[in-house]
């Protein structure tokens, strides 16, 4: 008996990608009876499920985010622990996107596809990193599936960084950045480059934080923005959300520099867009060539595309005789600004 | 060419008007001759190379890169240079940036099979920000938000003194790249270069729109009053050094009108409306749209779109400088010179009269000639100044016409709005459809437009490409200058001018206008 495609147990729903023999969603757009969910971003981790299922910090960050939307139930799942439900068989592994985020394998008869959330390659020290699985169907998103995209080591973008705030001492340096995930990264890049002065934050920041801190992970003296007087911010570098430094908040910094950590900002009008002055490209997302190369790596036959430049990775994979399927599952790619 | 790489870097990303000033002025300040001539020259828009084209880079990233790929990304990024920049393959090699006097010397002298070669060389020898410094000088058009009029600013805070800003102006155009003698001038170490007989561009004098609180400061016996013409402001100018046809912006758009210059038998510096005029009736914008950007122009389009210039005012007569007499004398000296001269492919824009400014209010409401756009009101005893002085012209438009009409496919746009849908084509009922009559891409504010940007991206139906089709529910107030027939839309109207001026969330589609209410607006 040869092993079902995954396309017989696998199904994209207005809801989100639906396993009918286990009964679950993966990362579902709207309230179910049980979800399997990928990470804490609130374009994927969204309120109101019955049972979820996900990484223990996945799901210390939604108790954190969601409160009583986390779930009814909640089950974590450690990294490589295999669940089967009905007849099929479920393992995490880590996505290397932020804190907890994992990719899903699923396994049914004898096929396997891995459903990898959003991921990235490039070293991070605030989360796991990526692990190939070899699968039959692998499951990728393509936010930045460009040739355009090429992320530069974050080491660099930090060192620009330090070398602006050198360059104007007089000015606060105030960096746009979510709250998970790429808010702890940067400050992690700017411990190890040396940074040990007290990074201030806007509160919106702080929660998520004090999660990463609980599961290891060291940021240093983090002091808040919000209460602090505009000469004492002079030399600092401040972070807040995107929303935040080119609003009225961001009035409070002695003559903001205003920078922006984001993949996007590759793209000089797009940076330029955004009132940013100092576009920093750091993303907790893959690149053209990470994704291609991820793609090889778990060697599967067939990729199916969530979200992002879809058209352009499918051609791309195509001409390696890789099969690639477009979800156009709408709804992701909205929260975390890559 | 680094250094250029990051002038260009800094600019892009500085918002400030002064600080671009300051960035301008410290690379002046820093960088020898000829670099920074040449960089001001491509600034400016003053470096053309005859054989390094766009064409020529498209072909080279086709080359390289997979086409497909290449359309997708240019798609994404908005902008060919940027888009050959950053999907540049980064190769290994040794060999050093060139430097901007090495580029610009390559690009004039190199013949046009060798370009591809030489061109690929210099990509694969920098990085993403000088490879785009790299092939925005050879595309033209710098798009830094720094134009010729702003250097010419920072060369004058440059000159400590030595130079105003108009001063440069008036030599500007009898220069050429690298302009050693005006950096010799401005710093210094020459006198200021005498523009002699060349025939060079004067600084217009420009209008403020009348806001209603100015209203009540008028003298209506001190104003003078002309229809403000929808065409394009130019300055023609013909000295024994030669004639030249300028935009007002400095350019130089003479090749595009070449029957207007070769009307010229006279000497003078006159200003003017520039349209396309039909057995004396002038003829819709679109109609001298035909004729602008253009490099050449044949004898059939110049036959069914002949221009003329509607005269203004006259600021040379021979060598004679008449800015600093006032309007009405101007006005005379024109009137006279006019009769004297009986210029082919010109006449003398009409002086309006009225007692009061309710007589201006009411003549200004009851212009519905597509070809004008409101009153221009003058200060009868003031000179010729350059720049937009404050109390002296104002141009007082037409109120905008406005419709309500529904949202039906969205594009991103290019440039800085690269990243969102920004293009909006809208459309009214015909019956029971809706058909698209034209396409907006300002107006709104960043808010809304972040707003529109997300309302489309979960209401799209279709995608074609780079344009989605959305849900028809979205009703949009577009407010626009004027309407015509056209045969290039299928609704047989065009719109002079539209933007959206509201976002009508409040308002079903069903409700939107009707065709017929826009076709009752066509004049004739």
């Amino acid at each position: 008996m040869t092993a079902p495609h995954p396309d017989t147990w696998l199904t994209p729903m207005p809801a989100g990608l639906y396993c009918a023999p286990g009964d679950f969603f993966i990362d579902p757009l709207r309230p179910v009876p049980r979800a399997i969910i990928t990470h804490a971003h609130s374009d994927h981790a969204r309120p109101g499920h019955e049972a979820v299922l996900a990484s223990p910090a996945t799901l210390a960050l939604m108790r954190a985010r969601l409160g009583e939307g986390a779930g009814r139930t909640q089950q974590p799942l450690a990294w490589g622990e295999r669940l089967t439900i009905n007849d099929v068989t479920i393992f995490l592994q880590p996505a290397g996107h932020v804190l907890g985020s994992a990719q899903i394998a699923i396994e049914y008869r004898g096929s396997r596809a891995v459903i990898s959330g959003d991921y990235k390659r490039q070293p991070d020290v605030t989360c796991d990193p990526f692990t190939p699985i070899p699968c039959d169907v692998f499951v990728t998103e393509a936010t930045f599936a460009l040739p355009v995209f090429r992320h530069p080591p974050a080491q660099g973008e930090i060192a620009k960084l330090l070398a602006s705030v050198k360059l104007f001492p007089e000015r606060t340096h105030v960096i746009g950045c979510y709250s998970l995930g790429k808010t702890q990264r940067l400050i992690a890049l700017l411990r190890q480059a040396g940074w040990d002065e007290p990074i201030y934050m806007h509160g919106a920041l702080a929660p998520m934080c004090e999660i990463y801190e609980a599961h290891g992970i060291p940021l240093g003296e983090l002091r808040p923005a919000t209460v602090a007087a505009k000469k004492d911010l002079v030399g600092r570098i401040v972070l807040a959300p995107p929303s935040a430094i080119a609003d009225r908040w961001a009035r409070r910094l002695a003559e903001p520099v205003v920078c922006m950590a984001s993949g996007w900002m590759r793209v000089r009008q797009r940076a330029k867009q955004g009132g940013v002055e100092l576009p920093l490209v750091i993303s907790d997302h893959a690149d053209w060539h990470e994704l291609n190369r991820t793609i090889d790596e778990v060697g599967a036959p067939e990729v199916w595309v969530t979200h992002g430049s879809e058209e352009a990775l499918i051609h791309e994979i195509a001409k390696r005789g890789i099969k690639g399927r477009p979800l156009r599952l709408i709804g992701y790619g909205e929260e975390d600004g890559s | 060419m680094i250094a250029f790489a990051t002038l260009l870097e800094r600019l892009l990303f500085t918002q400030g008007r002064n600080d671009k000033i300051r960035l301008l002025r410290q690379y002046f300040e820093t960088q020898p001759d000829p670099d920074r001539g040449l960089a001001l020259a491509a600034i400016a828009g003053e470096l053309h190379f005859a054989t390094a084209k766009a064409g020529l880079i498209r072909d080279l990233a086709n080359s390289r890169t997979d086409p497909a790929l290449f359309a997708l990304s240019y798609d994404f990024v908005g902008d060919l240079a940027e888009t050959v920049a950053l999907i540049w393959p980064d190769s290994q090699t040794n060999a050093p940036p060139p430097t901007l006097p090495e580029v610009v010397e390559a690009l004039n002298l190199t013949p046009k099979p060798r370009l591809p070669d030489l061109v690929a060389g210099w990509l694969d020898a920098t990085d993403a920000s000088t490879r785009l410094a790299l092939l925005k000088l050879i595309t033209g058009g710098l798009r830094v938000g720094a134009t010729g009029r702003l250097a010419r600013i920072a060369l004058a805070e440059f000159s400590q003194g030595r130079a105003a800003p108009d001063d440069i102006e008036e030599v500007w155009h009898s220069l050429a790249p690298p302009y050693l003698p005006l950096f010799a001038w401005l710093e210094g170490r020459a006198e200021k270069p005498d523009p002699a007989t060349a025939p060079v561009f004067r600084p217009p004098m420009l209008a403020h729109p009348l806001e209603p609180e100015d209203i009540a400061n008028l003298t209506p016996t001190l104003l003078r009053a002309e229809w403000k013409w929808d065409g394009i402001r130019v300055q023609l100018v013909s000295t024994p050094g030669g004639r030249r046809l300028y935009s007002r912006g400095a350019e130089d758009i003479s090749a595009a009108f070449p029957e207007l210059l070769e009307a010229v038998d006279f000497e003078a510096v006159l200003d003017g409306e520039l349209l396309v005029i039909r057995d004396g009736t002038v003829a819709p914008f679109s109609d001298l749209q035909q004729r602008l950007n253009r490099k050449t122009v044949g004898p059939k389009l110049m036959a069914e779109h002949p221009v003329a210039i509607r005269l203004y005012d006259i600021l040379f007569d021979g060598t004679e400088d008449l800015r600093p007499l006032p309007f009405d004398s101007r006005r005379a000296r024109l009137e006279d010179w006019f009769a004297r001269t009986s210029p082919a492919r010109m006449d003398l824009s009409a002086l309006i009269p009225f007692a009061t400014i309710e007589d201006l209010a009411e003549i200004r409401a009851g212009a519905r000639e597509a070809a004008i756009e409101g009153l221009m009101l003058k200060d009868a005893t003031s000179p010729y100044l350059p720049g937009r002085p404050k109390g002296k012209w104002w141009k007082w438009k037409r109120a905008p016409l406005t419709l309500d009409a529904v949202l039906l496919y969205a594009q991103r746009g290019h440039g800085k709005r690269s990243g969102s849908y920004s293009d909006y084509t809208f459309g009214l009922w015909k019956g029971e459809e809706l058909v698209p009559v034209g396409k907006a891409y300002f107006g709104f504010t960043d808010a809304e437009l972040t707003w529109l940007d997300r309302w489309i991206r979960n209401h799209t139906t279709a995608r074609f490409g780079p344009v989605r089709e959305v849900e028809k529910s979205l009703v949009l107030e577009v407010a626009f200058d004027g309407a015509q027939r056209s045969t290039r839309h299928k609704s047989g109207v065009a719109l002079r001018f539209p933007r959206i001026s509201r976002l009508r969330t409040d308002k079903p589609a069903a409700e939107a206008d009707r065709l017929e209410t826009l076709e009752k607006l066509i004049p004739g």
